[in-house]
């Protein structure tokens, strides 16, 4: 319980009530809500801590501020989020990140650009094709090769990148479902996933944290067989969707624990730098893969999945359907998959093929130049964004010409989109903050990096 | 902003636009009002140690500090990046929080890990970093390697 003369509380003993009273959100303007009347609780931890010590005061108004997590199970890692309930109603909430940050953005200016995938891979990593596909974008697009890249890795760029959206939508159905009670969905979510992860363990070696994707193409060709997996799993994956149907989007529970909870408008969206399903579920067709393509993606065929009210079953409807339209996609490109290299044939960034080091005294000395010292990168600065799974990723690196980057700041989805929880949660019902924690599919180890 | 602006330029065929930090507001405000609605991402650089030719437009004096925003136009499908130079001596700069709400948390970990402050802003906390911490992790003269790890819940070792 709080009782306290100071700060935020003052203003409500104060006889603000008025402004500090939950109005609809139809009568507050957006600047009312972004400021100290909105959403976001802004306080610092320790005068938090003190308001515990304060004495109960029955007259007082009966708000409480509690912590939510970091180690609930609803919290997909480590955030914790700070609220501030009245009864069962949420006003103001704070996300309070940090745990998982281990200076990934520091490292990053110690690796070589051929070591800087083994990091960036690790941020967000349940799409950790995507991290490496913006990171290589990035670093080509300083050397200035980003039009030479051969096509067959272009074309496997796109296969895994999709695949990989798939893998991740995939798992958001089973930890959105076992959020909200439907406990089976978790183990159906996560059997679908592990398909697609032994897809990738066959191609990258690794079921996660691939290291696959690289500046100048990508790390080996595909492995015998591949397209007899990837039809496999178009088999095996559409059927099951039918389930999730059948199991979740169809049910009166379901939809009821879903249907107008976390609303977010278009207006609060686009102004809280929000992407990805959440800005598509108020109705914004914005979609990198449409709107600025990268690789191939202006060459096939696919929609882009929009919704209406900016709820949690928006969010949910469009990560299922997405996967449905991943797999359009893959199809295409399955149909379209070239031949030829697959990493571009320049000495200074890709190294020489195993066979060539026996024979060849300076194909040695270029492998060896290449991972003791890495290749150098012009001077500049670029920013690239992709569409990850989680909306736009971005990578924004400064070379000073030296064969590491000098800066290298990855622009996370989620570390944007988690902002938008306060404004999601207000006058929401606390049972209702684990689905729209949820329905914004964080990933906390690229909101920390 | 017209193209013909000097203090419009492309790097890698990226538009970036270079303002001083007088007049870094105003500029964000009409990018803004050139329906550059969305602040995508907001970070800093410390170009402390750079040894290369830093390629700013010739009445741009370098500073240690450099804040770079990346504006995102839906409407026109273009994107915009704006860099203001801050010097080391008053490491301060206005924030964005009223034209962009969403920059609050990337200005709270531009502080966090380059101390810059960002005036007016609503919640100038850590963000990443535990709340006494001590320096800015990514200042290039804040070294890398084996730092002793500080524990704020370590009570006991507190007097």
């Amino acid at each position: 319980m709080t009782s306290s003369k100071s700060g935020i509380l003052a203003t409500i003993e104060g006889g603000n009530e008025a402004e500090q009273g939950l109005k609809p959100r139809s009568e507050l303007t957006a600047r009312e809500l972004m400021r100290e009347v909105g959403a976001v609780l802004r306080m610092s931890e320790a005068e938090v801590a003190k308001l515990g010590d304060a004495p109960d005061d029955p007259a007082d108004d009966q708000t409480m501020i509690i912590n939510m997590g970091p180690q609930h199970p609803s919290t997909h890692g480590v955030l914790r989020l700070m609220l501030e309930l009245q009864g069962e109603t949420v006003l103001r909430c704070k996300p309070i990140i940090g745990y998982l940050h281990t200076g990934m953005e520091k490292t990053g200016e110690a690796l070589t650009y051929m070591q800087g995938g083994t990091n960036v891979t690790r941020m967000d990593y349940v799409s950790p094709l995507n991290n490496e596909l913006v990171f290589s974008m990035a670093t080509e697009k300083l050397l200035g090769i980003e039009n030479e890249i051969p096509e067959r890795a272009v074309w496997m760029r796109m296969l895994l990148s999709e695949l990989n959206r798939m893998s991740s939508h995939l798992l958001f159905l089973a930890t959105n479902g076992m959020d909200l009670g439907a406990v089976s969905m978790m183990i159906y979510g996560w059997r679908e996933r592990e398909e697609v992860l032994r897809f990738f363990q066959k191609v990258t070696g690794l079921r996660m944290n691939h290291n696959f994707i690289r500046p100048g193409g990508v790390a080996a060709d595909l492995p015998e067989g591949w397209r007899d997996d990837v039809l496999r799993l178009l088999e095996l994956i559409p059927p099951r969707l039918e389930e999730y149907d059948t199991l979740m989007t169809g049910q009166p529970i379901w939809r009821d624990r879903l249907q107008g909870v976390g609303v977010i408008t278009a207006q609060e969206a686009m102004a809280l730098g929000a992407t990805g399903p959440i800005l598509r579920s108020t109705g914004v067709a914005w979609d990198l893969r449409r709107e600025q393509p990268y690789l191939h993606y202006d060459e096939v065929d696919f929609d882009v999945v929009i919704g209406k009210y900016g709820d949690a079953f928006d969010r949910y409807s469009i990560r299922l359907n997405e996967v449905r339209e991943s797999m359009r996609i893959v199809r295409q490109i399955l149909d379209r998959m070239p031949g030829g290299d697959y990493r571009i044939q320049n000495k200074k960034v890709t190294p020489p093929p195993r066979a060539r080091i026996n024979e060849s005294m300076e194909a040695l000395i270029h492998h060896f130049k290449l991972f003791t010292e890495g290749f150098k990168v012009p001077e500049g600065e670029v920013y690239v964004a992709i569409e990850s799974p989680r909306g736009e990723i971005g990578c924004y690196i400064a070379s000073d010409g030296s064969a590491t980057p000098y800066r290298m700041h990855v622009r996370a989805p989620s570390f944007a989109n988690i902002q938008c929880l306060p404004h999601m949660m207000r006058g929401g019902l606390i049972a209702d903050a684990v689905a729209i924690i949820s329905s914004t599919d964080p990933v906390l180890g690229e909101v920390d990096r | 902003m017209a193209d013909s602006d000097p203090s419009t330029a492309f790097s890698r065929e990226q538009r970036v636009v270079h303002c001083t930090r007088a007049d870094y507001v105003a500029t964000v405000r009409g990018l803004l009002a050139d329906t550059f609605s969305m602040c995508v991402d907001l970070t800093a650089v410390d170009y402390l140690t750079y040894a290369g030719d830093r390629s700013l437009p010739a009445d741009v004096v370098g500073e240690r500090f450099e804040v770079v925003v990346n504006l995102l136009s839906i409407e026109k499908r273009e994107r915009a990046r704006v860099r203001v130079q801050v010097p080391v001596n008053d490491a301060t700069i206005a924030t964005l929080f009223d034209l962009y709400p969403g920059s609050e948390a990337m200005e709270r970990e531009v502080y966090d890990m380059f101390g810059i402050v960002f005036t007016d802003h609503p919640d100038l906390t850590r963000i990443l970093m535990p709340e006494d911490w001590d320096g800015f992790p990514l200042r290039k003269d804040y070294d890398q390697g084996s730092i002793p790890v500080q524990f704020s819940g370590d009570f006991a070792a507190k007097p």
